[in-house]
């Protein structure tokens, strides 16, 4: 109860130096200090032996390879196995390039497929579920970590307990929850609605950003609550400009959960009209030329490795967030 | 404007109670949208997949309560006992690729000095590809035929495999499936934990003569034991969920031999129609991995604190 910060009777003159720069600007400036005085298992002498040398030359060649092979490779024949004519991918032995680079079969896939409906049916459901899932979990984070009602632990634990609970076991119960909704009676299958709301029920995300909204420093709210700010005002005009890492983390997550799921919109969107690209392509894949699918899967791959090659450091940040601290 | 006249009255008792109950509701304004969202979407199904597996439930008439009905249909099916042991079966195989492969793999990108950003992000990048697409690409390389797997076994003189459509090969296939397209999180997940592994740890098992794989043994191990335990239940929790690689590879096949406990809890429910044995299936399942789980929260608790 003691938390609300009108009522300490702490001054705020204090403002941290570091005022909005958030908690970004330590950890750069400990780390350019220390220019990787860094061992591990092997030590820096064993490598500056000649033996030490060569084993190490050998041990890069063989990683970067056979990664290579295993985690490229494979994506390279996805690609390329596209361009193949139905009578190229059957032949034996197979060729590693196509012998003609006809982008056809990509526009083919497009239409046959009508992979456009697909991919904007996804953008309309990833991007819905990430806007619902912004405003609800922040407005919820917001109030556990900084307005703490009465029961907001319980609440919170209650909200961590479903992060315990695997998706898959409760999918019956919330089939049946969404094509008859208690209370309302409404039947959400085929709609939006029914990827939007359930994404936002996060407990990851309301204890990631919980966690983050901690750490804000409480004279920067004080002030603010001290010059008449309202809560929302707060949390809009101080508290969300100053989490923008964390929010960063949590948008590409929902939105490349969204994208990556398949059993939940397998099961709540089966009208052929709205379905996701993943299970588009799916149910459609018996009927369709090898070289036709494989386009397809080309194609449903690309806005999420988009997303990896721009926002890389983001999503192996939220990888690392989501784990014990070390 | 409450706050402005209430500053001066900080400490009687009216005022603060109307400031509590002010601050409260607020609080619960801004929260309710999730409170709604969570009651209807996570907590409501969870009190309901226990209420389901006891009762029949069709879509015309009130669920009925039937006992232990469900249960008796699932566990006299022939099929429970498949399922079963081939849940384990794929969990016990992922976990001997998809646990110690990634460590070893981060343990070797850790002492690396060069193309590690490279590395870092290509191990990642089926992790990125929606799972589909991935398991739709391995099914594809599978194809008995012009396939490329066969294609490099014959390429190697090696006797072509027949991958999904043998009672032999078929788990083992959605296995490696599975392993590739997760290797990547627990690779870099391990990464990090490496790191923070102080370096005089090593130094002084240096000195006192250990080897390599000593130190491994000695050093690395028991200073990321915290992180490898809670990685080995979250796979045991991932994988014993295993549905969209039997799903959309083998349909549970050949005999039953990819037949997984979602499977046939999602066949119940959505091939024949009974929502209550699928429920049964779900609630055993729930039983299982919430050990898991529960061993997992704690473990995660000691460590905030």
């Amino acid at each position: 109860m003691s938390n609300l910060a009108v009522q300490s009777p702490r001054p705020a003159p204090a403002l941290p130096p570091k005022r909005g720069s958030g908690g970004r600007g330590r950890r750069p400036r400990a780390a350019k200090e220390a220019p990787r005085e860094f061992r591990s298992l092997v030590s820096p002498h064993t490598l500056n032996t000649p033996r030490g040398r060569l084993i190490y030359r050998i041990t890069l060649t063989l990683v970067v390879v056979a990664f290579t092979a295993a985690f490229v490779f494979p994506l390279y024949w996805m690609v390329t196995g596209a361009l193949k004519t139905p009578e190229e991918l059957a032949q034996i032995p197979p060729s590693f390039f196509p012998t003609s680079f006809d982008f056809g079969v990509y526009a083919e896939a497009w239409d046959q497929l009508d992979l456009g409906l697909f991919l904007t049916n996804t953008v309309v459901y990833a991007g819905g579920a990430w806007l619902f899932t912004l405003a609800i979990d922040v407005s919820a984070a917001y109030a556990l970590s900084k307005l703490r009602p009465v029961l907001g632990n319980v609440v919170l634990a209650l909200m961590l307990a479903t992060l315990m609970i695997p998706p898959m076991v409760i999918l019956l119960p919330a089939y049946l929850t969404v094509k008859d909704m208690p209370i309302f009676g409404w039947d959400l299958l085929n709609t939006p609605w029914v990827i939007w709301l359930p994404a936002a029920a996060n407990g990851f995300f309301i204890f990631l950003l919980k966690r983050f909204f901690d750490s804000i420093p409480r004279e920067l709210l004080e002030a603010a609550q001290i010059d008449g700010a309202s809560p929302a005002r707060i949390l809009w005009s101080i508290v969300l400009p100053v989490s923008r890492p964390i929010l960063g983390v949590v948008s590409i997550l929902s939105v490349v959960n969204v994208w990556k799921d398949f059993v939940w919109p397998l099961l709540v969107l089966p009208d052929g009209e709205k379905m996701t690209i993943s299970v588009g392509i799916a149910s459609l894949s018996a009927q369709m030329p090898q070289n036709v699918l494989i386009a397809s899967l080309v194609i449903a791959s690309i806005p999420t490795m988009v997303v990896f090659f721009i926002f890389q450091r983001s999503i192996m940040a939220g990888l690392t967030a989501g784990s014990l601290k070390g | 404007m409450t706050t402005m006249t209430v500053k001066g009255s900080r400490r009687r008792g009216p005022g603060a109670f109307r400031r509590g109950l002010r601050r409260n509701l607020t609080a619960y304004g801004f929260l309710c949208a999730a409170l709604i969202c969570f009651a209807f979407f996570s907590w409501y199904p969870m009190v309901r997949e226990v209420l389901l597996s006891f009762q029949q439930t069709n879509f015309v008439d009130d669920p009925t309560w039937v006992g232990l009905e469900n249960f008796r249909t699932v566990t006299e099916d022939s099929a429970f006992a498949d399922a079963w042991l081939n849940t384990l079966a794929f969990t016990g195989l992922a976990l001997v690729f998809g646990y110690v492969i990634p460590f070893v793999a981060a343990i070797v990108l850790n002492e690396l000095r060069h193309a590690r950003a490279y590395l870092r992000f290509i191990v990642y990048l089926p992790v990125m590809l929606p799972p589909a697409v991935g398991v739709l690409l391995f099914k594809w390389f599978y194809d008995p035929g012009a396939g490329l797997f066969n294609q490099i076994l014959d390429l190697a003189h090696l006797p072509a495999l027949s991958w999904l459509d043998s009672t032999d090969t078929a788990l083992i296939s959605l296995v490696i499936v599975s392993t590739w397209m997760n290797l990547g999180t627990g690779t870099l997940i391990y990464l990090a934990a490496l790191q923070s592994i102080p370096s005089e740890l090593y130094e002084a098992a240096e000195l006192d003569g250990a080897g390599i794989f000593k130190r491994v043994w000695h050093v690395t191990i028991p200073q990321t034991r915290l992180i490898l335990l809670v990685m080995l239940l979250l796979q045991i929790v991932a994988t014993m969920q295993v549905f969209i690689e039997p799903y959309l590879l083998t349909g549970g096949g050949p005999e039953n031999a990819t037949l997984t406990v979602a499977y046939l809890m999602y066949q119940y429910a959505f091939n024949f129609g009974d929502f209550g044995a699928g429920g049964a299936l779900g609630l055993m399942l729930m039983v299982v991995l919430m050990v898991f789980s529960a061993f997992y929260l704690r473990l995660s608790r000691d460590d905030q604190s």
